[in-house]
């Protein structure tokens, strides 16, 4: 960036620093329409940016693509717009609209001299394009965070591992099995087991669709490292389907199998001392068709 | 050179190991346990590894080395408190112990190992007769 | 591509092995591994830090944390001027071993990294690069 141009535009941004504001947030204003953002925030960012990019150019910064400050101000309020759902070229738009009241500031201050207006124009196109080009990269940035966790969300929410009695843990899978979906699922349940300290988890496949070959790799391989943490796992739903494709497969899951979660269950209890057993007719409290509970207003 | 030590509690052998096991280290607590294990008359081995971050196939392999040999000297070894992250590892690798016995964590692993205890000192009275009859 | 950091170990007794470890980890987390991709990566230093020291007689690892556009992870490069590897087919399956291990240390490395690629020659040595990305 030629350093005349720098020293030109940084007087003229001290000096007509109000109007330029002014000039600008008129024609930001069409942003705050639908109320995403307000006025004052706005008006907050635009006066900040305005000082910032001042101060880069009184200091002498003479780089095409601003200050780190400049950057770090530009990288917030990108962050800010994605989250609140702007598009990306209404956010660098935020940027680009500081050029119209700046040419005309330049414009005026030099007249008729046609060397030094080109100049400064282009030393200004360059930088603000690349504060906007700066600007859709963060906000990209920004995008692809917010996927990411939102990824991650789904996929815990996706897989809840239940406790179903001191010592059980039940993992009931839905929906179709991908490899890497597989890992997250089992890398949860493993945790789950430390925490909850179970010595039993069962893995209900009832809703699972098909399981290829890498999918079973998968189970086979947490039943091993639930074994090698001293946790046993039962695999309780395989469908029909599945343990026909799955031997056809030549996979074979050589491990504890139920036909359904309910079995599986009665076999955790059963393993952990404990059984199920029928309440005995009138042996506590009063039978529910008695009618109201005690206290009840009739 | 730094040796891991070993505990007596009661009939067990109390292990924990909490350093970045190196090799030699490993062959030294094969060593140690084993002797250990004749001198104390122990009839069960715990060892925790819930410090370890990693067990590679070495470390893997002795403990299934202890695990073997304390079998043959009528003990039983019990490691406990395996990671999660070094229990998928271990999978991923294609080690996975099959003669050793787990527990979640130490209260259980001696839990383990107590009952293993009583059941045999049972046979053992329900035997005797038979096979010692002059006792 | 570029490399941020870069440290080489050397590999000539047991303690190095340990001394591998570390370096991977510092270096594993440092690029935001998860805990289980830590783990495997660490691991499979390990087993290929004892490769160098036993079968080729000692040896370097350079350890480098890698940031490219797309991806950011950890790369391992171990050498050694041993004999080399007369069939590495052979040397990658489960079970295969000349010496004292249980031969899983080359298939089992394996397994555990994104990234896995030998270069041996017979009376030259032996360079194993492995990664494991975020």
């Amino acid at each position: 960036m030629a350093s005349k141009a720098v020293t030109a535009l940084a007087g003229l941004l001290a000096s007509r620093e109000d109007k330029i504001l002014a000039a600008w947030l008129s024609t930001l204003a069409g942003a705050t329409a639908d109320g995403r953002i307000s006025r004052t925030e706005i008006e907050t960012q635009a006066r900040d940016f305005l000082r910032a990019l001042r101060e880069s150019m009184s200091g002498g910064d003479t780089s095409s693509t601003g200050s780190a400050r400049l950057r770090d101000m530009l990288s917030s309020i990108s962050r800010s717009r994605a989250l609140l759902g702007f598009s990306p070229s209404e956010t660098a738009t935020f940027v680009f609209s500081l050029k119209l009241p700046l040419f005309e500031e330049i414009r005026a201050a030099h007249g008729s001299d046609g060397e030094a207006l080109a100049r400064d124009t282009w030393t200004l196109t360059e930088l603000l394009d690349q504060l906007g080009l700066h600007t859709i990269e963060v906000f990209q940035k920004s995008r692809e965070e917010i996927i990411q966790r939102q990824q991650d969300e789904i996929s815990e929410l996706s897989t809840p591992v239940v406790k179903l009695w001191n010592g059980i843990l039940a993992l009931p899978l839905i929906g179709t099995l991908d490899s890497a979906r597989t890992q997250v699922v089992m890398e949860n349940l493993l945790q789950s087991i430390v925490d909850n300290g179970a010595e039993i988890a069962i893995i209900d496949i009832t809703g699972v669709p098909t399981v290829d070959t890498l999918v079973a790799q998968h189970l086979l391989k947490t039943v091993a490292a639930a074994r090698l943490m001293g946790a046993d796992c039962i695999v309780s739903g395989i469908r029909p389907q599945i343990a026909q494709t799955m031997v056809h497969l030549g996979v074979e899951l050589n491990v504890v199998s139920k036909a359904s979660l309910a079995d599986a269950f009665a076999l955790a209890l059963t393993r952990i001392g404990r059984t199920v057993v029928p309440i005995r007719s009138g042996g506590s409290g009063q039978p529910r068709s008695t009618g109201a509970y005690p206290g009840a207003l009739t | 050179m730094d040796r891991i030590p070993i505990l007596k509690l009661g009939h067990s052998l109390l292990v924990t190991i909490q350093v970045d096991m190196h090799d030699r280290l490993a062959m030294a607590l094969e060593e140690d346990l084993t002797q250990k294990i004749v001198s104390s008359g122990a009839k069960g081995v715990l060892i925790d590894i819930s410090a370890l971050e990693i067990v590679d196939s070495f470390i893997g392999r002795t403990l299934a080395n202890i695990a073997g040999v304390s079998r043959m000297l009528d003990a039983d070894t019990v490691v406990v408190g395996m990671r999660p992250a070094v229990a998928i590892t271990l999978v991923e690798l294609g080690l996975s112990l099959p003669g050793v016995r787990t527990a979640l964590n130490a209260e259980r692993g001696m839990a383990l190992i107590s009952r293993r205890v009583a059941e045999a000192d049972r046979d053992g009275a329900a035997d005797a007769p038979d096979v010692h009859g002059d006792e | 591509m570029s490399t941020v950091t870069s440290e080489v170990l050397a590999i000539r007794t047991g303690d190095d092995v340990v001394r591998v470890r570390q370096g991977v980890r510092t270096a594993a987390s440092k690029a935001g591994l998860s805990l289980v991709d830590q783990t495997k990566i660490i691991t499979a230093a390990s087993e290929l830090a004892r490769n160098t020291l036993d079968y080729g007689g000692g040896g370097t690892a350079r350890i480098e944390l890698v940031q490219e556009p797309m991806r950011r992870g950890v790369r391992i490069i171990f050498e050694d001027q041993g004999p080399g590897i007369p069939d590495v087919e052979q040397a990658l399956s489960d079970g295969f071993t000349t010496g004292r291990g249980l031969g899983l240390g080359l298939g089992g490395s394996k397994r555990l990294c994104n990234e896995f690629r030998i270069e041996t020659e017979a009376g030259k040595g032996t360079r194993v690069t492995i990664a494991r990305w975020r």
